[in-house]
């Protein structure tokens, strides 16, 4: 379970569960995860159809090894449980939870979905949980969130309905999600799940998409949501490594191996100074890079490699 | 399962397909209404007399105006019609004779 | 028998028309023969004025009757009022057994049906049939055989007297008193008169008509006095709103932008694009878009094309004004930009003959680098199919699409490999009407397949990253997706041929049959 909560997640693309042209063949755009929505995205009268829906795309669609997360429907509303039956039942790898405001709503879908796993068969936990904070609440309970379950693999942050609890609104700057993402963020760290950002929805601007994008990859975000194909590029781009720091993560790997090796502890790499503690973060940036399609280094890199 | 009343669907967007039932006269009657009933029209056939087979429907007029819907939603849009006759949300039989 | 692209053409087919059939590509090349020449009827007197009152007085004088050829052009596309205000005429007039010889029929012409049904016309010869004429020839409501030709090839069959055409109908935005015709300016102002200009040269009798009379010489002429009988003044010859509609926003679907995205990368891949690269691309959203992204590429690499060419869009008339290029060659004007762009004097008015006709001394088509196409359907042997929709009616024109595909050393087509969900990628093309000889890639949204008879462009592409595939894998993947389709059900009875660009029979088109269910699964 450890390696399947810990994948790669640059990218989580929002489709409606409710519209089969979407979900025929989203995978082409080489997303990391979808999120097959059965909340926001489909009309109350709908969210039986987006279930039927739903469960066939599971079951009969080859998504080409994109992670199948399905949003359902928030603990206030009456779709909740059968979603949860749904998406089991259909074999999804994750179930998003909306609007997650403590430790007791995760346990509480934790609970439906082990029944849902015995009922249906699916293997004892298969099913892996990422917890959406969309409100002040939320955002201050983030570390009890994210500690709530072995399921758990990472909080994201939903700005829509978390500006409005802050009495404020997306600007575009960025300026009104600081502290929650440098919460979640630390939050996620400390309990060492993953964190992803919320969608950017000024869909003409690529300008400020990459802006936001940027500011997220640095603060140290695994990945983020997006609401259009057109903006998968732009993140993996963003995410991707650069020639120069996937070289330098090879050879702190290497250094740090012969190092060790040799009882040395901290040392030099190209004037740096490194010790055992950079060996996760290099490990990393080999992984980002051969996920992202430039690794080694010496292959060519012909075109943008989205 | 028997239709309890008439119940629609689906839509008429492209790939999706409008799914309506109805109260039968003691057999199955279908309609069909596809742009590519020339090359899918006897897989839509099959593909929905599976479905009601598999529910137990036998008494029904059924009406699949079709928009180049996959096997997969025509079977969803089927059973969502089917359901929505009996007025039943819950407790789906999923994996059992809904698959 | 069987032809080059495989396809069985009947021996009554072969009888009836006198036609050979397919036998490749270039089975024509270095034919010699002696082009037609129309019947010319002299005037000498000084002065005068070739205005007439009517358009039944032309019709009159040009001795209207049964069984008659009729030339039009279809550079108004969906605006055009000419062709049934034409027929209506004629129609009125009694004459019936008539063969309309168009360079394309669409959507405007959907009233024309009637007159098929009831023998005012019996013969329809043009690049393709969009709209309601389609469907009535697909379901066997013309007398004769209709006859589905490329815009070269309707050069051809003009030229070499295969076709006589009695009365030319030439709709001229601007036209004097004595017959000079241009493309532009007046109220119905389309650019270029490309299709027309071999009606005008071959036609035994040739009308102007137009909306936009001025003063004597309207010149340069695009269509000369000296080939024009008669000129009519009528109120309007097309909607201007759907001659040349606003350029189209370019497109933000992904997956044609993820299309455009792969054509582009293939087409600066290859060795043919250097500078002074020549180029041509169609009107669809993922065409427009690789025009734009190529343009992109060109400026970040600092090469510049030679020509474009073809049925022209405001991104190929962008990339003169952005100096990017150094001539346009135009036979079509798309949206406005391309209209007003023909005033450039880079932007050059070529004849169809001049573009894509293959019985003469050499068309540009054959200088051309890169064609980027579509299709309706593409089979594994590369053959398109870009007339007949996948339930078996004519619903599509061949346009240049033969005639390009053959004269360029690089073709792509670019098709989704789904259409709605229909494979774009199948066994077997329903019609073939491009020969997969002449089609070198397909790009679609879930790979990239490479004719396999040119290697070069596959040893090109090594070490290029895209996603490469077999054309039978994409047919594969299209299959697995949508279930594999069965055949559109026929009828024995055929009722159109499609006619390969030197005159011989690339295929035919039966009529349909109603669908019915298979029995044995009731």
């Amino acid at each position: 379970m450890r390696d399947r909560k810990q994948r790669l997640r640059r990218t989580m693309l929002f489709l409606n569960a409710q519209k089969p042209g979407l979900l025929r063949d989203p995978y082409i755009y080489r997303p990391d995860s979808l999120i097959l929505d059965l909340e926001d995205a489909v009309a109350e009268n709908q969210k039986d159809a987006a279930r039927f829906s739903l469960f066939h795309a599971l079951r009969s669609i080859d998504y080409e090894g994109c992670e199948r997360i399905v949003r359902i429907n928030g603990l206030a509303t009456p779709f909740w449980r059968e979603d949860i039956r749904c998406a089991v039942a259909g074999g999804c790898d994750a179930i998003r939870l909306p609007k997650t405001e403590a430790a007791g709503d995760v346990k509480l879908i934790e609970q439906a979905i082990s029944e849902a796993e015995r009922e249906f068969g699916r293997p004892e936990n298969s099913t892996l949980i990422m917890a959406a904070i969309e409100s002040a609440r939320g955002v201050v309970k983030a570390l009890e969130i994210c500690e709530a379950s072995e399921r758990l693999f990472g909080i994201a942050l939903s700005a829509g309905d978390y500006t409005r609890d802050l009495h404020t609104h997306i600007t575009g700057t960025g300026i009104e999600l600081m502290g929650a993402r440098q919460q979640m963020l630390i939050a996620a760290r400390a309990a060492g799940v993953q964190c992803f950002d919320t969608v950017y929805t000024d869909l003409g601007n690529e300008e400020g998409l990459r802006e936001d994008i940027t500011t997220i990859h640095l603060m140290g975000f695994d990945g983020k949501s997006v609401i259009n194909p057109r903006q998968i590029r732009p993140v993996h781009e963003i995410f991707t490594p650069s020639e120069k720091e996937i070289i330098f993560a090879e050879k702190v790997i290497q250094e740090i191996d012969d190092k060790r090796a040799k009882g040395i502890g901290v040392f030099t790499v190209d004037g740096k100074m490194i010790d055992v503690a950079f060996y996760d973060g290099a490990v990393q940036t080999i992984k980002l890079a051969k996920a992202s399609g430039v690794y080694p280094v010496t292959e060519r890199r012909a075109g943008n490699g989205a | 399962m028997e239709i309890m009343k008439a119940a629609a669907a689906g839509t008429l967007e492209s790939s999706d397909c409008q799914v309506v039932v109805e109260k039968g006269e003691g057999e199955i009657e279908f309609h069909l209404e596809s742009a590519v009933i020339h090359q899918y029209g006897n897989q839509i056939r099959k593909v929905v007399l599976e479905t009601l087979q598999k529910l137990g429907v036998s008494d029904i007029r059924i009406t699949v105006i079709d928009k180049g819907a996959l096997d997969c939603t025509i079977r969803a849009r089927v059973e969502s019609a089917v359901y929505r006759s009996v007025a039943q949300t819950e407790g789906i039989p999923w994996g059992g004779i809904v698959q | 028998m069987k032809n080059a692209v495989g396809r069985e053409i009947p021996e009554e087919i072969l009888k009836q028309t006198g036609k050979e059939i397919f036998r490749g590509s270039h089975y024509y090349d270095g034919y010699v023969y002696k082009k037609d020449g129309p019947n010319t009827k002299c005037v000498i007197n000084s002065g005068g004025s070739k205005l007439l009152a009517s358009l039944r007085e032309a019709l009159e004088k040009c001795g209207i009757r049964d069984g008659m050829t009729l030339g039009f052009h279809h550079h108004f596309r969906d605006g055009d009022l000419v062709v049934t205000m034409v027929m209506e005429e004629i129609h009125r007039m009694g004459i019936r057994n008539l063969t309309i010889c168009a360079s394309s029929l669409g959507k405007a012409h959907d009233s024309l049906v009637e007159y098929m049904e009831d023998g005012t016309i019996t013969g329809i010869q043009s690049s393709g049939v969009r709209g309601k004429i389609g469907r009535a020839i697909s379901e066997g409501k013309l007398q004769g055989l209709a006859i589905m030709r490329s815009h070269g090839g309707r050069v051809r069959a003009i030229e070499s007297g295969e076709v006589r055409i009695d009365i030319a109908f030439i709709g001229a935005p601007t036209c004097d008193d004595y017959g000079n015709c241009r493309g532009i300016g007046g109220k119905s102002d389309c650019g270029v008169l490309s299709y027309a200009m071999v009606d005008a040269c071959y036609a035994d009798h040739v009308i102007a008509i137009t909306d936009c009379l001025v003063p004597f010489p309207n010149f340069p002429a695009h269509i000369s006095m000296t080939n024009v009988d008669y000129v009519v003044v009528v109120d309007a010859i097309g909607d201007p709103d759907k001659i040349a509609t606003g350029a189209a926003k370019p497109t933000k679907d992904m997956r044609k932008l993820m299309m455009a995205d792969y054509c582009t990368r293939f087409v600066t891949s290859t060795p043919y694009f250097k500078d002074g690269f020549s180029y041509q691309t169609g009107v669809g959203g993922a065409s427009i878009a690789s025009t734009i992204s190529l343009a992109k590429v060109m400026k970040e690499r600092g090469v510049r094309m030679r020509f474009g060419v073809g049925g022209l869009t405001k991104p190929m008339c962008d990339l003169l004004i952005n100096g990017q290029v150094d001539v346009l060659l135009d036979t079509q004007d798309f949206d406005r930009d391309a209209v007003s762009s023909v005033k450039d004097l880079h932007h050059f008015r070529i004849s169809a003959g001049e573009y894509a006709d293959p019985f003469n001394k050499g068309a540009v088509v054959n200088k051309l680098d890169f064609v980027i196409l579509a299709a309706l359907e593409i089979d594994t042997q590369f053959n398109c199919n870009v007339v007949v929709g996948s339930d078996g009616v004519i619903t599509g024109a061949q346009g240049g699409h033969p005639d390009t595909a053959a004269g360029a050393k690089c073709t792509i087509v670019l098709s989704p490999l789904l259409q709605g969900r229909s494979p774009a990628i199948c066994s077997d093309v329903t019609v073939v009407t491009t020969p997969g000889e002449c089609v070198d890639v397909v790009i679609t949204d879930y790979g990239i397949a490479i004719n396999p008879r040119r290697q070069d462009l596959i040893d090109c592409m090594e070490g290029v990253d895209l996603p490469f595939k077999t054309i039978e894998e994409l047919r594969d993947i299209a299959y697995r997706i949508a279930g594999e389709p069965e055949r559109v059900q026929f009828q024995d009875r055929v009722v159109g041929i499609i006619e390969a660009r030197d005159g011989t029979i690339m295929d035919v088109v039966r009529q349909v049959r109603p669908f019915a269910f298979r029995e044995d699964e009731k």
